[in-house]
């Protein structure tokens, strides 16, 4: 079994249709209901729609898909606004909730800025993506990397990735990576705003 | 089994919680307020946990190869993990890689989701009879013996009646892609060959997807004509998408969203999308998207031409070498030169109107300085890819649409050659596999595919000007004339792994009348595995087993230059009461006295053998049964596809099957029957040449006034069709909205996420808006495929489905569906 300092995700936004296999792919890994979504993607968009005298169109429009998960980030909010101490940072730098301990109150639902956490009504407990711990154990990819149809998603020890991909991971509609310090890297859209200079807007809020 | 299915359904019941979510995001490094509620997730379903907690208690698991078979046009293989008896969860092939011809088949967020199809709560469990009304939705439970016998009786009783013309096997695409187990074409599935051993039935022409383009090409190219498959792209400098969308509907990562990212990504070539909609097609692929009217694509071409020829940018030598009737020169003979394609440009054709960029644009909303600089652009690179999705074909002047991209590849040269097109749809390569055997039909008249419910009405003396066409011969040269008449009205209708009754034909409030006369079509039988709006109008409901509850093999999708097969196993019983279609069938031919006949003494798995063996005939690196059954698929590297290669190579001997031999511009056989053919009305008309027609419900109709906005429905990402429409999973990945301009919206205050009514005379919708500037004002888009849910028969459609808004009126000699030409009204609820 391969250990890592840090895992970290990766995502080639340009070639992301936003089809959700991913998120899918993940539902069904883990069993997760309506309501528990460990992976998302989240619309970005903005530009202009106009009608001319003429009544032809001048339109000017972007749009892109970023796929998000956990970031397991070096400063985890989630870890730190935990009162019962059920958020941990563990093996292989993965960020991993104990239910057992978890009261259910939330506190880090509120504080990600990634919607990370997700409550589990049912069980009354936070859930979140545990970067397929069992299959990283045999040595498998997390079910999202392998299920992406554009071969958007990879993982990997996050040096590793940046030294591949780069370090960039402040893309709208992400929080400032200095927030929490994610473990992501991000090949940007042609379209993509920097994180916190966005002209768009959220084009899926309903979905995230 | 039923513990299990009792713990689940329980579980999608205890779990319908309100939840509320905060999103952050971007609003805390922005120091917006960062709570945004999330409120109205709905209700969830959870996964098969009593069959995790067995896995946990160290049952063994095994993977079973199987594949998603909807009507996508991709096909993917499925990895399902087994635990005593439950499919537990869904790998992705694990094979192949990220190379064009050799590629990995990934499978999309459906083929994802297949648990929950075939563990959904609409699983159909048992036979059923309807005992109200049809579509009151009261049935009782039958016996197999029972069904069987009530359809063979009945059969038998209206073909001694009506003769095997009244028999109909509907339209259905819900189970695609089997050899044995497969639903389409319905002429080619079991149920065919039941009918085929009883007398036959009335068969079918063309499909909802392309009708009229596929009666358009005989006409244009002689015979059906794909475009360069995607991979020949790395060729190309340059690629035009017309209308054509495979980020969103042939979604596979093994298919055309491997292929055309993979393509682009090796070639660095540009793309331009027309299209209303951005689709994700345009967002990821294009570098420039043009939105245009819905309809308007063959102005739009007009457009293009008229700078080509007054700037002398066309490729003469291809068009007259190739071509017949582009200019006044090269007119078949007795036919004035007023008819030609560039008399019709430079306004010296019967309308005198010169078809100017400022013309195309006051009917497309393209800027006429767009249309200017995109011609040129067009004209001066090569090679240049054209290719076009069948959306823009599916309207009420869909036959010219289909054919003016085909006329825009001639006038620049790129029919037959690497790197080009054709201005049809993508072609794929593929695997010579064997199919099931279905027999001869006799019955000699063939429906057009959309012309079912007319049939009910008024079959009974439909003849070639109606759109029968002669079995002996489909091809539509061939019809432009012939002595077929149907003989009776449709008495009865078979459905297999069709929701082409109600959900997805037209008008389904006018269908569902047409239905409601329960003297008219006298039996409907349904072989389907789930209670789909189709199934609840149905009279006998024959529970199917999935893909995964028995052993077939799957026939490849479209993936550019790859080849392959995937050995689809029974990877779990069938279900509850189901049964395989197969064995469905051999029960009902006993019944009939024809067992013999219909399964030659074979079981399924007989035939499956038998298939292997045939097929390995024509492709000798197929592995043997056994063999390719533990293998799971089997892949091959093919050649591109270049469709009329020979035709461009040598036009002399290797003519098309136009009466010219040429690709004909001008058609002759198109033009008699515009003298022949009576026309229906609501702007129907034949035109020789692929002008732009105003007809039903375009852009200019005085419908407009009342109805001002145009409705398309888009395929979606949540389902194929209506293929995983119950999905609850899907259904929170890709809700159900309307898309709406933010102009149009504005102009009604409509805001992002309002629940809004969609009406015109033939129905009304109530669904969320999504508020967007990726769809062109004037245009909305409701997403084609979600189930019809009404308050009461004919009243407000909760589900969302497009088809309560769609008409019935055919195309003009497709006899066809133009379910996207729809105007409406939108308000807020």
């Amino acid at each position: 079994m391969t250990t890592y300092k840090q895992l970290g995700f990766y995502v080639h936004q340009a070639n992301c249709t936003g089809c959700k296999a991913c998120q899918i792919a993940c539902k069904d890994k883990h069993d997760l209901p309506v309501g528990v979504t460990w992976r998302r993607v989240a619309e970005y968009a903005g530009g202009s729609s106009a009608v001319n005298p003429d009544g032809t169109f001048r339109t000017k429009v972007y749009s892109y898909y970023t796929s998000i998960a956990c970031n397991h980030c070096e400063d985890p909010i989630c870890v730190e606004v935990c009162p019962s101490q059920a958020m941990h940072k563990g093996e292989n730098g993965i960020v991993t909730v104990d239910p057992t301990i978890c009261i259910g109150c939330r506190y880090c639902e509120m504080a990600c800025p990634y919607s990370a956490p997700q409550f589990d009504a049912d069980r009354g407990v936070m859930t979140k993506c545990d970067f397929c711990a069992d299959l990283l154990a045999e040595d498998q990819s997390p079910a999202c990397v392998e299920a992406c149809p554009s071969r958007v998603l990879d993982f990997g020890e996050i040096d590793d990735l940046r030294a591949k991909y780069g370090t960039e991971a402040g893309i709208e509609p992400l929080p400032d990576p200095t927030v929490t310090r994610p473990n992501l890297v991000i090949t940007p859209h042609k379209d993509a705003r920097a994180s916190g200079r966005g002209d768009g807007a959220i084009a899926n809020p309903r979905e995230i | 089994m039923s513990d299990l299915m009792t713990e689940s359904l329980e579980a999608i019941r205890s779990s319908e919680v309100s939840r509320r979510r905060f999103l952050q995001w971007s609003a805390i490094a922005g120091g917006a307020v960062g709570a945004v509620s999330l409120a109205g997730c709905d209700s969830s379903s959870r996964g098969l946990q009593a069959a995790d907690a067995e896995a946990a208690a160290g049952s063994a698991e095994t993977m079973v190869w199987s594949s998603c078979n909807v009507n996508c046009g991709s096909r993917c293989p499925l990895r399902l993990a087994v635990v005593d008896g439950t499919v537990v969860r869904v790998d992705p092939d694990n094979t192949g890689d990220d190379n064009l011809g050799t590629q990995q088949i990934r499978a999309c967020v459906r083929g994802r989701s297949i648990r929950q199809r075939m563990y959904s709560a609409e699983r159909l469990k048992t036979p059923m009879r309807r005992v109200g009304p049809r579509g009151s939705g009261k049935w009782e439970e039958i016996s197999w013996d029972a069904a069987y016998t009530a359809i063979a009786d009945k059969l038998t009783e209206l073909i001694g009646k009506y003769g095997n013309e009244s028999i109909y096997i509907n339209y259905g695409t819900g189970v695609l892609g089997a050899t044995l187990a497969t639903s389409w074409p319905p002429g080619s599935s079991a149920v065919a060959r039941l009918m085929n051993c009883i007398g036959g039935s009335l068969n079918q022409y063309n499909d909802y997807s392309a009708a009229n383009v596929e009666a358009a090409v005989d006409f244009h190219y002689g015979s059906w004509a794909s475009s360069n498959s995607n991979d020949d792209t790395v060729n190309s400098r340059l690629v035009l998408m017309f209308g054509n969308n495979p980020h969103e509907t042939r979604m596979s990562g093994g298919g055309e969203v491997f292929v055309t990212q993979k393509a682009k990504e090796l070639s660095g070539h540009r793309v331009i999308v027309f299209d209303p909609r951005y689709s994700d097609t345009a967002m990821n692929l294009a570098d420039e998207w043009v939105p245009l009217r819905p309809g308007t694509d063959a102005a739009l071409v007009a457009g293009f031409a008229h700078v080509m020829i007054t700037e002398g940018l066309h490729d003469k030598k291809f068009l007259d070498t190739y071509c017949s009737g582009f200019d006044e020169a090269h007119m078949p003979e007795g036919f004035g030169s007023d008819l030609s394609y560039q008399s019709y440009i430079l306004g010296r054709g019967a309308d005198g109107i010169e078809k100017t960029p400022e013309w195309a644009a006051s009917i497309t909303g393209v800027p006429a300085a767009d249309i200017r600089r995109l011609a040129r652009e067009i004209a001066t690179t090569k090679p240049v890819a054209i290719n076009a999705g069948w959306g823009p074909q599916r309207h009420s002047n869909g036959e010219n649409q289909a054919r003016a991209p085909m006329l825009l590849a001639a006038m620049i040269g790129s029919v037959g050659i690497s790197g080009g097109g054709t201005g049809c749809r993508e072609a794929s390569a593929g695997l010579p596999m064997a199919s099931f055997p279905v027999l001869e039909n006799p019955v000699r008249p063939v429906l057009p595919v959309y012309r079912w419910t007319e049939a009910i009405l008024r079959g009974k003396g439909m003849t070639y000007k109606d759109g029968i066409r002669d079995a002996d011969d489909t091809n539509s040269n061939a019809n432009v004339t012939n002595d077929v008449v149907l003989s009776t009205d449709i008495k009865f209708v078979w459905l297999y792994g069709s929701n082409a009754l109600v959900n997805q034909h037209g008008d389904i409030n006018e269908t569902i009348k047409i239905l409601s006369d329960e003297s008219k079509c006298e039996m409907i039988v349904n072989i389907e595995n789930q209670m789909t709006v189709s199934a609840r109008y149905s009279d006998i409901l024959l529970p199917d087993a999935t893909t995964a509850e028995q052993i077939d093999l799957a026939v490849q999708g479209s993936a550019g230059n790859l080849g392959y097969a995937i050995f689809t196993d029974k990877a779990v019983e069938p279900l509850y009461d189901s049964k395989p279609v197969y064995e469905q069938l051999t029960g009902i031919a006993e019944k009939l006295g024809v067992k013999d006949k219909f399964t030659e003494g074979r079981t399924q798995e007989e035939w499956i053998r038998w298939i292997v063996d045939e097929s390995r005939k024509k492709i000798p690196g197929l592995p043997p049964f056994e063999e390719f059954r533990k293998q799971g698929i089997y892949r091959e590297t093919l050649d591109s596809v270049i469709p009329l290669k020979s035709f461009r190579d040598d036009p002399v001997a290797n003519p098309l099957g136009t009466p010219s031999g040429k690709i004909e511009i001008f058609s002759s056989n198109l033009h008699a029957m515009s003298k022949d053919w009576p026309m229906e009305g609501q702007g129907n008309v034949i035109t020789a040449l692929p002008e732009y027609v105003a007809s039903r419900e375009m852009p200019g109709d005085p419908l407009q006034k009342k109805y001002p906005l145009q409705c398309i429905g888009h395929h979606f990402k949540q389902r194929t069709h209506s293929s995983y429409g119950n999905s609850p999973w899907l259904k929170e990945a890709h809700p159900q909205t309307v898309w709406v301009n933010t102009i149009d919206a504005g102009a009604r205050g409509i805001h992002d996420g309002d629940d809004v009514r969609v009406f015109n005379g033939r129905g009304e919708l109530l669904l969320p808006a999504y508020v967007t500037r990726k769809i062109a004002p004037g245009v909305l888009s409701v997403p084609q495929g979600a189930w019809y849910s009404p308050d009461s028969p004919g009243g407000l459609d909760r589900g969302g489905s497009v088809n309560t808004l769609t008409s019935l009126h055919p195309t003009s000699y497709s006899k066809a569906n133009g379910q996207h030409s729809n105007l409406v009204e939108i308000e807020k609820a």
